[in-house]
């Protein structure tokens, strides 16, 4: 997902903060350096591999979610027989003109492949640079359309544009719709006023005729990403009259969006969201059985994969309370294309491995669909998003068939019956 | 006009700058990318200072909403070059009397009315808030959702396009730079000059003398406003992208003073010192912290933080005073 | 794409201008603390929000680990405050009250980033919340729905606003600290240990957001960015209701809530904050001393 900016909330709200907690995680960033590591491996010299991600600044969670994913790619990789990466980690500090000077300093330090960075405008930022100098960069989560429309032959993204995610959006949701047996007449969609949010929702105006969508958008509200309270914004929403609730956020504001919603009495027969927060782990801690229901269209991983369960199960080895999701999946798929085009190039130099990764072809993967390939604007177009729904803390893919594990349940129980 | 650009400097001051100058000249040639990367960033912010500091270090008008001349002069240029393929240069051109309405706008709204000092200070902030919000809104310029510049071809240098390899951007700002500085020293020893600092010590008693102070006060918004917005301009163009919560926000305007206030506010190389400074600090904190295999976010920012402490509480006029006595440069005017 | 079916039912402009109050309330608060400060001791404390932040904080902590309502920790919350506010005012703050304004702003600014940064280390950039057991609970009083803790939180805003009027009006040490600030010079002529009461005031006002923060917390979840945002919104309410009065702060709070959530609800959300900025532009060019302010000489 794409988001951007400095100086805003982040992604949990009401961990539990105790004392043993705090020295703990204090000892643990004390201990975790940003010195490269090295996974050794039978094969050649490790491929140099630079890791932009956000870990300080507003994107910090997330960041350090992605970087997770960092760390149980090592182990997998080498079950393949794919080649060792050395990974030189950098924090781009959720900030441009630091994401682009980070990314010429792993250059100079001889990064022969960079991966990153969460972030659409340092997205954009890193793959001038990469561009200029002839790297390799593939992109393991942004949004934003242009960065693959400037005609760049370094620049690799396997993640779907905004237009994509809404548009398997519209197929998910007709066939949940199909599935169920009930659909809303009328929603109102919420959107974060961000990079991603407006991308989402001028895409909707764009996409949405094309679907034939049973219900109508009764009211748009976009609002403040910095909002610290949405009880105007849900009054608005409520006072609109629709059934369902359509919305683009991130994860604080889903948890205030549910919390208002709660207070104000007022429970939609679906809550559905084309975008993070509703379905990531501090959402299901903080709020327990209030979490249940909402159904997430998002790029995600299919479950019935042989790759996602080895993922899953290196995740719940490395951190066992955590649910695998995006930031994990596709900053693995990125390394695992990085692995993938160094074994057959069969050299760092990086023209022959930006040819090798436009030839990729991986199939035993994570992601839904055909698998990784790059269309010649170095774009991964053959991605598909999945629904996955929240149920009992835990969540399960309910869209496309092809790519689920469970059935949907619609329309969502009030949040006054749930004891 | 040398002559006059040079009178009252000593022999060893102008070596020195001669030196610094050559330094600055040859250096995409020795150091690598990455380090040119880092010094086009202290020459952004020198020169950003440089404007910054015809407010306040001359005219006594503490500005905390610099970012709304950044954000203007990158908006506009871009969308010229975006929406009617427009260069840079005249794109600037155009900028100029957007900020310069602008910077008047607001000096008329508070010197008109009287407003000085901290709620000065917040008018400007107010300002940059709501340009900031209100960009968030404006679609034609792509709104929250970021405005993307197409960016094309390294292989050579297009001046007037400004689409080029990194020295090439090194040396546009260094050019600005320069200029900046010689156009604040003429500036400083012209007859607005003089108003200025009269200004700035006593406002009551300068108009008691019949200076028109707010006229000069205004000259010093504009012009300080328009030269910022070039900085915006080569913004644009380098980074590529704009986004208003980033271009528009608080901290960058905090970010611009902290160069001018350690470097010396009122002097002319206090900018470029605090700037290079900062930088330098800032680097060789990352560097430290890597070495010693820590990863604390925050720990850089508190060191700024506490770094800018101890030059306000121990060398409240800035770096570059106490420099000058070591290096025994008698700076010609405070 | 966006069509209206039916017009905004008018119960729900009456409840968003009751939450509106409600919120207001906590920031009149808030700015009283910036008022005290601003309006006697005359620095320009730009890391007001940032106190309030760690105020904040301290009540999270004490709510996860002993599970203690930031309702009863107000008080020893606000004491703690204080003494941190009169140590900063009588340690590093004083030697500056001579000095000119911009170093005063930058001397506060430091210490801003200071606060701020601590807070990440300890406490990391995701957000915190104290989630008491009346947390989702709202009152329904015909068609008007009241949030509960917004309620509670309130009501703890007025109590410590009416105990801070009370000092300033009732003792002497009040008396001392408002002739301080209408009168310096008199002051020191009378022979007031004005260095003491600056300390002392600084620290009420430091006790005064420390109190705020403590009821700010149930409403919202704290991140340590909160804290620039409520020093802006401080200033804004303190210039609008009026420097040196203490119930111009309570209504500027309630003007700036009110304002900014019937501006959410008429126009777009996202730009609600605009309103807040418009008015205090207005306020500073026709009527400078603030609603409730005396005209500065």
């Amino acid at each position: 997902m794409t988001r951007k900016t400095i100086n805003r909330n982040s992604s949990a709200a009401g961990a539990r903060l105790t004392r043993r907690t705090v020295t703990a995680s204090l000892g643990a960033t004390l201990l975790t350096g940003s010195a490269p590591f090295n996974i050794i491996c039978a094969q050649g010299a490790p491929l140099k591999v630079g890791v932009l991600l956000p870990r300080s600044g507003f994107q910090a969670g997330i960041g350090q979610d992605c970087q997770r994913g960092v760390e149980i790619t090592a182990g997998i990789l080498k079950d393949l027989g794919l080649p060792a990466l050395s990974i030189m980690n950098a924090d781009t500090e959720t900030n441009v003109d630091v994401a682009r000077s980070r990314a010429e300093k792993l250059i100079a330090d001889g990064a022969q492949l960079l991966v990153g960075a969460f972030d659409s405008g340092q997205s954009s930022a890193i793959a001038q640079v990469a561009e200029q100098k002839g790297i390799p960069f593939v992109i393991n989560i942004a949004a934003a359309p242009p960065i693959t429309e400037q005609g760049y032959k370094f620049v690799f993204r396997n993640f779907p544009v905004a237009g994509t995610i809404l548009a398997d959006a519209f197929v998910n949701q007709k066939e949940i719709f199909e599935a169920t047996g009930s659909a809303p007449k009328s929603v109102v969609f919420m959107h974060v006023n961000d990079t991603f949010g407006t991308a989402m929702k001028g895409g909707i105006g764009a996409v949405m005729p094309k679907f034939n969508m049973p219900y109508t958008i009764a009211e748009t509200i976009a609002y403040d990403p910095a909002a610290r309270d949405l009880s105007v914004e849900v009054s608005k929403a409520k006072a609109t009259g629709a059934d369902a609730l359509l919305v683009v956020s991130r994860l604080n504001d889903a948890i205030l969006i549910t919390r208002e919603l709660v207070k104000q009495r007022w429970s939609p027969m679906a809550i559905l969201s084309m975008g993070p927060g509703w379905y990531e782990d501090q959402y299901f801690k903080t709020l327990g059985k209030l979490s249940d229901g909402p159904i997430s269209f998002v790029p995600w991983y299919d479950p019935n994969k042989p790759m996602s369960k080895k993922l899953e199960a290196a995740l719940a080895k490395a951190y066992p309370d955590i649910n695998l999701n995006t930031n994990h999946v596709y900053t693995f798929e990125a390394l695992l294309v990085a692995a993938d085009a160094y074994k057959r190039a069969g050299s760092a130099d990086p023209k022959a491995l930006a040819d090798a990764i436009r030839k990729t072809n991986i199939t035993n993967n994570v992601s839904p669909g055909a698998g990784i390939q790059f269309n010649e604007k170095g774009q991964n177009d053959k991605l598909k998003d999945s629904a996955i729904q929240n149920r009992g803390g835990k969540l399960v893919t309910v869209a496309p068939k092809v790519a689920a594990n469970a059935k949907p349940e619609l329309p969502m129980k009030p949040y006054d019956k749930r004891g | 006009m040398m002559a006059q650009l040079t009178e009252g400097v000593s022999r060893r001051a102008l070596l020195l700058l001669a030196t610094l100058l050559a330094a600055l000249l040859i250096a995409p040639l020795v150091v690598n990318d990455y380090l040119l990367t880092a010094l086009i960033l202290v020459l952004y912010f020198a020169y950003i200072g440089q404007a910054w500091n015809i407010m306040m270090g001359f005219a006594g008008q503490l500005s905390l909403g610099h970012s709304l001349y950044v954000g203007l002069g990158a908006y506009t240029a871009a969308a010229l070059f975006i929406h009617f393929g427009i260069g840079p240069w005249l794109g600037f051109l155009v900028a100029i009397p957007v900020t310069a309405a602008c910077g008047a706008f607001l000096g008329f709204l508070a010197f008109r009315f009287g407003v000085a000092g901290v709620y000065f200070a917040i008018l400007t902030i107010a300002f940059a808030e709501f340009a900031r919000i209100g960009f968030d809104h404006f679609a034609w310029v792509g709104g929250s959702a970021g405005f993307f510049l197409p960016v094309k071809q390294y292989a050579h240098n297009d001046l007037w396009l400004l689409r080029g390899a990194p020295a090439m951007f090194y040396y546009v700002m260094l050019a600005a730079t320069a200029l900046a500085f010689i156009a604040c020293r003429l500036l400083l020893h012209s007859r607005i000059g003089y108003f200025w600092q009269a200004i700035r010590e006593d406002e009551r008693a300068a108009r008691a003398t019949g200076i028109d102070t707010f006229r000069y006060k205004m000259y010093a918004v504009i012009i300080s406003a328009v030269m910022t917005s070039f900085a915006g301009v080569f913004h644009a163009f380098y980074y590529n992208n704009l986004f208003p919560e980033q271009i528009f926000h608080i901290s960058r305007s905090i970010e611009f003073i902290l160069a001018p206030i350690i470097g010396g506010i009122g002097s002319l190389f206090g900018p470029l010192l605090g700037a290079f400074l900062l930088e330098t600090l800032a680097e060789g904190l990352r560097e430290v912290l890597a070495l010693l295999g820590v990863d604390v976010p925050g720990l850089r920012q508190l060191f700024f933080g506490v770094c800018l402490l101890l030059v306000v509480m121990l060398l409240p006029d800035g770096v570059w005073p106490w420099l000058a006595r070591r290096l025994r440069i008698k700076e010609s005017k405070r | 794409m966006a069509s209206r079916d039916r017009a905004v039912p008018a119960e729900i402009y009456l409840n968003v201008a009751v939450s509106g109050i409600l919120t207001g309330l906590v920031y009149g608060l808030m700015a009283l603390g910036l008022s005290v400060i601003f309006g006697v001791v005359r620095v320009v404390n730009f890391a007001h929000g940032e106190l309030m932040t760690i105020a904040m904080y301290i009540a999270v902590v004490l709510f996860s680990a002993f599970k203690l309502d930031p309702l009863i920790m107000l008080v020893p919350i606000a004491m703690v405050l204080f003494a941190l506010g009169y140590a900063l005012q009588a340690g590093v703050i004083n030697a500056f009250i001579t000095r000119p304004e911009h170093t005063q702003f930058l001397l506060l600014i430091a210490l801003a980033i200071i606060i701020v940064n601590t807070l990440l280390i300890i406490f990391g950039p995701d957000a915190h919340s104290v989630q008491t057991s009346y947390a989702f609970d709202s009152f329904q009083v015909g068609k008007l729905i009241i949030d509960a803790t917004k309620l509670y939180a309130a009501a703890a805003a007025l109590v410590a606003a009416t105990a801070l009027f009370a000092f300033f009006r009732f003792t002497d040490t009040g008396t001392a600290i408002r002739a301080c600030a209408d009168n310096y010079a008199g002051a020191l002529t009378v022979g007031l240990d004005v260095n003491r009461l600056y300390a002392l005031t600084f620290g009420l006002g430091a006790a005064c957001v420390g109190a705020a923060g403590t009821v700010l917390v149930l409403i919202i979840d704290v991140t340590p960015q909160v804290g620039p945002v409520y020093t802006l919104l401080a200033f804004v309410i303190v210039i609008t209701g009026g420097l040196g009065s203490m119930p111009g702060s309570l209504l500027g709070g309630v003007l700036i809530g009110v304002t900014e959530a019937m501006a959410g609800l008429i126009f777009t959300p996202s730009a609600k904050s605009m309103f807040a900025f418009a008015i205090l532009v207005l306020v500073l060019l026709f009527r400078p001393q603030g609603i409730l302010g005396r005209k500065i000489s």
